[in-house]
Formats: C-alpha cells, sequence, structure tokens
C-alpha cells in the first residue's frame, strides 16, 4: 500500500482557552508565547490509520505538511511515530490560504508524488475546523472520499471503511485510490518512540516550491482564496459564576440544589 | 451566475422525516430570502420524500424540489452529489443553505468544490450585507475560541449551519407553494463508495439532543462507575448523559454521547458540568444551555468562566449530597 497523510502544524489547540488571542490589527491569532505548535489532533490520528494499515499490510507512508516556517520537530512527529518520508510545501506564497487553495496545492503535490492507494487527512483541522481539505483534495483529483471514519479494513484492492453518524456509523465499501478523513474515535495515535525519534532526526524532509508542484502563485495561499475572512473576533464572555459554599464539599453540594431550586432552575 | 436568484435549502431528512435542523434552515433561509427580496426554495433528495414536500413548505419554502429516487435511499455520496447539482443548476441560487450534520458536512463542500465556489462549514449567524447583498457568513473557527466572518462573491454562496444556532419559524399548515419534481438520471455506476449496512448505537431513555437536562462528565469522572452515578442523577431529571471526549477515549462511555464541537450540540434548560475543565471545544456543544453548573475541584478551571452556578470540590463527595438534597427538593 502507498500512502499519503496530509499533516498540518497548528497552535496547540488545547492550550487554556484564557491564553487565547487574536490581533485585530491583522485579523490574525497571536500564539500563546511559550507553547509550542502541534500537529493537528485529527492529523495525528490520521497517521496512525496510515501505521496501522501498514503495520497490517506493509507499505510505505509519505507525509505532506503545507505551510511556512514550519517547526521541524513537529512536522517529524509523524516520522518519529513511523511514517517513511516527509514533503514539505514550505513557501511564503502557500500561507493564508482558504480550504480551496490548500487543497489545490496539496492534490497538485499528490500528482507529483504520482502512485498512492489511499490519502488520509484529518477530519478537520484544530484551527479553522472547517473539514474541507480532504474532500477538496479528492474532488480536484476526481477520486472517492469517505469522511468521518473510524475505523479502516483492507482487502483486495477494496477498503471497508466505518463512517460515524450521529446515532452510530455506516459501512461503506471504497475502491482505491480514494481519500479518508478520519475522526478520533479511530482511537489514540501512538507514541513516538525513542527509536523513532531518532531515526526521524536523520531523516531530510523534501522541500517543494510552488514552481515545484507547477502551481501558479495566484491558485495558493491568500492569493487563491475563494472565501474572504472579514472579520476574526473573540466572543465577549460575561464570568458571571456564583460559586456556592458551605462547611465542606458535601454541603456547598446541598446548598447547591436549593439554590437551583430558588431561582427556578429545576 | 450572473443571474442567480433566491435562497436553496438542502432538507435534512432522517429516517423518512424532516430533521430538526431543517425548520431551522427554514426559519433562517425565509428572513434571508425576504431581507434579498427572493424566493425560499427547498430540495428535498431520498426515496420516498415526495411526502414531505406540503410540510416543508408550511415550515417556510415557496417551492420544493423533490429527487424521488431509489438509489437515495441511503447517504451515497456520489449520488447525492450528483442530485445536488442537478437541482442547484435548475434554481441557480444565490445561497445554499445545508445543516452541519453527518450528511450536510459532508455534501455541502463536495458541491462547492464541484461548482467552483466556496462554503463556511458550520456557521452560527448569517446575514445579508446591506451594501453588498452579499452573505456575511459567522462561523465558529479554533475550537470556539473565536468567530470569523467570511463572504465570497463566487455564486451560489454556501454554508452549512450549526444545529440548534438558528430557530424555525412557526409552522403554518395553510401555507401553499409549489412541488417540483425532478429527474436527476442517477445511474448506479456513478456510485464509487457503496453503502453497506448502517450499525446503530441504541440509546436507553432520552435522547441526548433532546433532554431539558444534561449531566456532562468529563475526565475527572476516571472510570466508567463514576458514569453510572450521573445516570442516576438525570434520571432524577429525566434528562441524559453527556461527555468530553477524553471520557469517550477512554472508552467510560459510548461516543454518541460526546458534547463539542466534534460531538453533539445540546442547549437543554440545564446542564450540569462534572469534573470537566469547559474547554472550548466543549463549551461549543453546550453553551448553549440555559443554565450551566459546574463541578470541578481547580477553582482555576475554565469551566468557572462559563457557568452560572458552581462548587469548588471533589465530585465524589460533591455528588452523593447533590444528589440526595435534590430528591427531596423534587418529591
Ligand atoms: C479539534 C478538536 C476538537 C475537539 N472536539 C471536542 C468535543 O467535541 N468535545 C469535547 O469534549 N472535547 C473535544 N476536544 C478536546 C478538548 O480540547 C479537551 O481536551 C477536552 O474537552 C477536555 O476534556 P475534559 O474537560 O474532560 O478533561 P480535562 O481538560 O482534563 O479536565 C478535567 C477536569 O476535571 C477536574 N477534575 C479532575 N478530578 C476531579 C474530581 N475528582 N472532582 C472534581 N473535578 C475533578 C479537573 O480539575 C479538570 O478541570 C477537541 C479537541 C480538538 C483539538
Amino acid at each position: 500500500m502507498e500512502m499519503i497523510v496530509c499533516a498540518k502544524q497548528v497552535p496547540d489547540p488545547e492550550a487554556p482557552p484564557a491564553t487565547f488571542k487574536v490581533d485585530p490589527s491583522t485579523n490574525k491569532v497571536v500564539p500563546p508565547p511559550g507553547v509550542p505548535p502541534v500537529i493537528s489532533t485529527f492529523d495525528e490520528i490520521a497517521v496512525e490509520a496510515a501505521l496501522r494499515v501498514k503495520d497490517g499490510k506493509g507499505g510505505k507512508i509519505t507525509v505532506l505538511s503545507l505551510g511556512n516556517n514550519l517547526v521541524r520537530d513537529v512536522v517529524k512527529k509523524p516520522l518519529a511515530m513511523g511514517a517513511d518520508q516527509l514533503v514539505l510545501l514550505e513557501d511564503q506564497a502557500y500561507e493564508d490560504g482558504d480550504s480551496w487553495s490548500t487543497a489545490y496545492a496539496l492534490a497538485m503535490a499528490v500528482k507529483k508524488i504520482g502512485q498512492f492507494d489511499i490519502i488520509f487527512c484529518g477530519r478537520q483541522a484544530a484551527d479553522w475546523d472547517a473539514g474541507q481539505v480532504g474532500i477538496g483534495i479528492a474532488e480536484i483529483l476526481g477520486i472517492p472520499v469517505v469522511t468521518l471514519v473510524k475505523k479502516v479494513d483492507v482487502a483486495d484492492g477494496k477498503l471497508t471503511v466505518e463512517r460515524m453518524v450521529a446515532d452510530g456509523h455506516e459501512i461503506v465499501e471504497v475502491p482505491t485510490p480514494c481519500v479518508l478523513t478520519i475522526t478520533n474515535e479511530f482511537g489514540e495515535p501512538r507514541y513516538a518512540p525513542l527509536k523513532g525519534i531518532m531515526k526521524a532526526a536523520k531523516i531530510q524532509p523534501t522541500v517543494w516550491k510552488p514552481a515545484d508542484i507547477e502551481v501558479d502563485a495566484s491558485q495558493i495561499g491568500a492569493q487563491g482564496r475563494r472565501a474572504k475572512l472579514g472579520k476574526l473576533f473573540q466572543p465577549v464572555k460575561v464570568g458571571k459564576c456564583e460559586i456556592i459554599e458551605g462547611e465542606d464539599v458535601a454541603e456547598a453540594a446541598a446548598n447547591l440544589a436549593v439554590k437551583l431550586r430558588e431561582a427556578k432552575v429545576i | 451566475m450572473a443571474d442567480s436568484k433566491g435562497v436553496l435549502v438542502f432538507a435534512d431528512i432522517v429516517e423518512g422525516k424532516l430533521a430538526g435542523i431543517t425548520t431551522e434552515l427554514l426559519g433562517c433561509g425565509r428572513q434571508l430570502a425576504d431581507g434579498l427580496g427572493e424566493d425560499l426554495s427547498v430540495a428535498l433528495l431520498g426515496s420516498g420524500v415526495k411526502g414531505l414536500a406540503e410540510e416543508a413548505i408550511a415550515w417556510g419554502a415557496d417551492k420544493a424540489y423533490v429527487v424521488d429516487d431509489p438509489l437515495l435511499q441511503d447517504y451515497q455520496a456520489e449520488a447525492y452529489l450528483a442530485a445536488a447539482q442537478k437541482v442547484t443548476e435548475e434554481i441557480s441560487p444565490k445561497v445554499i443553505l445545508y445543516g452541519q450534520t453527518p450528511v450536510g458536512r459532508d455534501l455541502a463542500p463536495r458541491l462547492a468544490f464541484r461548482l467552483g465556489t466556496a462554503v463556511s462549514t458550520d456557521c452560527v449567524e448569517l446575514a445579508i450585507d446591506p451594501d453588498t447583498k452579499l452573505l456575511l457568513q459567522t462561523r465558529s473557527v479554533y475550537g470556539g475560541n473565536a468567530r470569523a466572518v467570511f463572504t465570497s462573491d463566487r455564486m451560489p454562496q454556501i454554508v452549512t449551519v450549526r444545529s440548534k444556532s438558528m430557530s424555525p419559524l412557526p409552522k403554518d399548515d395553510s401555507r401553499k407553494g409549489e412541488v417540483i419534481e425532478v429527474a436527476a438520471g442517477l445511474d448506479p455506476s456513478m456510485i464509487k463508495a457503496k453503502f453497506v449496512q448502517k450499525v446503530k448505537e441504541e440509546v436507553v431513555g432520552v435522547k441526548l439532543e433532546d433532554a431539558p437536562v444534561v449531566i456532562g462528565g468529563g475526565r475527572g469522572m476516571g472510570a466508567p462507575e463514576g458514569f453510572q452515578q450521573l445516570e442516576a442523577l438525570a434520571r432524577l431529571f429525566k434528562g441524559a448523559v453527556g461527555s468530553t471526549r477524553p471520557a469517550v477515549d477512554n472508552g467510560w462511555i459510548p461516543s454518541t454521547t460526546q458534547v463539542g464541537l466534534t460531538g453533539k450540540i445540546v442547549t437543554p434548560d440545564l446542564y450540569i458540568a462534572v469534573a470537566l475543565s469547559g474547554s472550548s471545544q466543549h463549551m461549543a456543544g453546550c453553551s448553549g444551555s440555559k443554565t450551566i453548573v459546574a463541578i470541578n475541584k481547580d477553582p482555576e478551571a475554565n469551566i468557572f468562566r462559563e457557568a452560572d452556578y458552581g462548587i469548588v470540590g471533589d465530585w465524589k463527595q460533591a455528588l452523593p449530597a447533590f444528589t440526595q438534597k435534590l430528591k427531596e427538593l423534587l418529591a
């Protein structure tokens, strides 16, 4: 199996909400100082999904990351987990894209890679939460895609996957080559073993500039956007929590019940 | 599509019925259509769905486009996409609304990429810009930490809408509208990703999305046994138990109970958050609750910035006393 995983570097989505800041003058998020970026949660699970196929059937995993000034230790994590090679689409021209321009650049990079059976993506990136890039890559390449996948079985060139829905899951059969977007119900990504980290340190990522994937600068990054960002802001929160006290926790809890009754909440 | 006109809602149909989100989309779509002074259409895709047209009109649509085809019995993306594209080309709408549901979040981006336009997923607010007449698409981003307003000058402007973020209009059974049947020319050979079967997770008791009271349990519950205590509390209210992602990932409770950005959206009268920190991604699924109560041992936990009432302490001490007192009060 030849596999490609699209993995994005994002500001740590699980940093405390109180540290989250937007700079209104640039319409951009200010990364919290001292909190390193990470591979987007679901993309890391997508790496895990590819590794499990490789564990069972063998194969090769190429990781694709798009951005600029990517932190090597961060984008190399999939290698440390067990992926085989890393291609970075790294250039200022790729920055500030939308789902369309990002999917387009990634699809063109996939074309350059050439041979593949499955492309794994996360169900949505942990920064913009759009959930479109995997679908977009499939549409641009003209291949099928199944979204919200929580289980993958490979047999005879055909995949049987489970797709999450509100009240359970659907079983779907899909031929290769195809795109799968992976959801957290798939399971936890594995830890990178020390041996893997040492191996990853020695691997030099391949860097592709826009010219390498034969795309025009007007189609990618900020220039290629089809959705225009007007305003980015933080919703106002009114901290108004009334803390109910008591001699001990049990009494406070009983007082809470009484309070809810008085306030006609119950 | 220089002459595009009107608003088109793609109905979400679950087990042969219009899902609640569809009535919300029609309520919001009606306002947008009135703002533009144009028609509101609804598209009903499925098998045996023609009978839903009158109901969709009663919820606010002027016209109902029906694609009734056995190939649309189950959700198979390629067939649904072909049908959606056909209806879209027939109407040439300015605005298309989908629900942010398992179908809508999958189909809306496919349609946008197919048509070469843009889509904003998971919108929580929509309005027509008075100057440009473009759709202002406000969506939640960065896990709920921020909001972003998008526009696109490509037609149609496509969005998916978060459930419970818009209100339906009162149903008016006397409303009249036109029903148009569309032959989409679907063919089994276009279906590459084939639906095999659905595996339903049965819920006992009240459905989470409809429960008037939801007890949410987090990582601090520590084990499945903790959730049994939450179940007991939920039963007192005829409510339901929700959870955070770590509780699901640990296998303490089924994933269908997860509340949040990537789980269910709930808006009960009362949400009791037990041993969960109140991450932005979790709050994205419950911040619309009328009253939020927090039980957490960490006074600095973010949930206290979100809650109306709270106690600081270990749930193991708090819950028995709280449940006991409630029993007395509710008796
Ligand atoms: C893109 C993305 C999407 C996500 N989607 C979702 C989603 O849909 N839903 C979701 O829930 N999460 C989601 N998450 C995960 C989210 O970021 C948080 O990691 C998660 O919500 C934290 O769960 P928690 O509050 O249970 O755990 P923690 O943050 O670890 O909080 C546990 C809390 O329990 C308290 N506690 C511990 N022991 C006790 C005790 N004995 N008594 C009282 N209090 C105690 C602690 O003080 C702490 O505040 C998502 C994350 C990402 C990146």
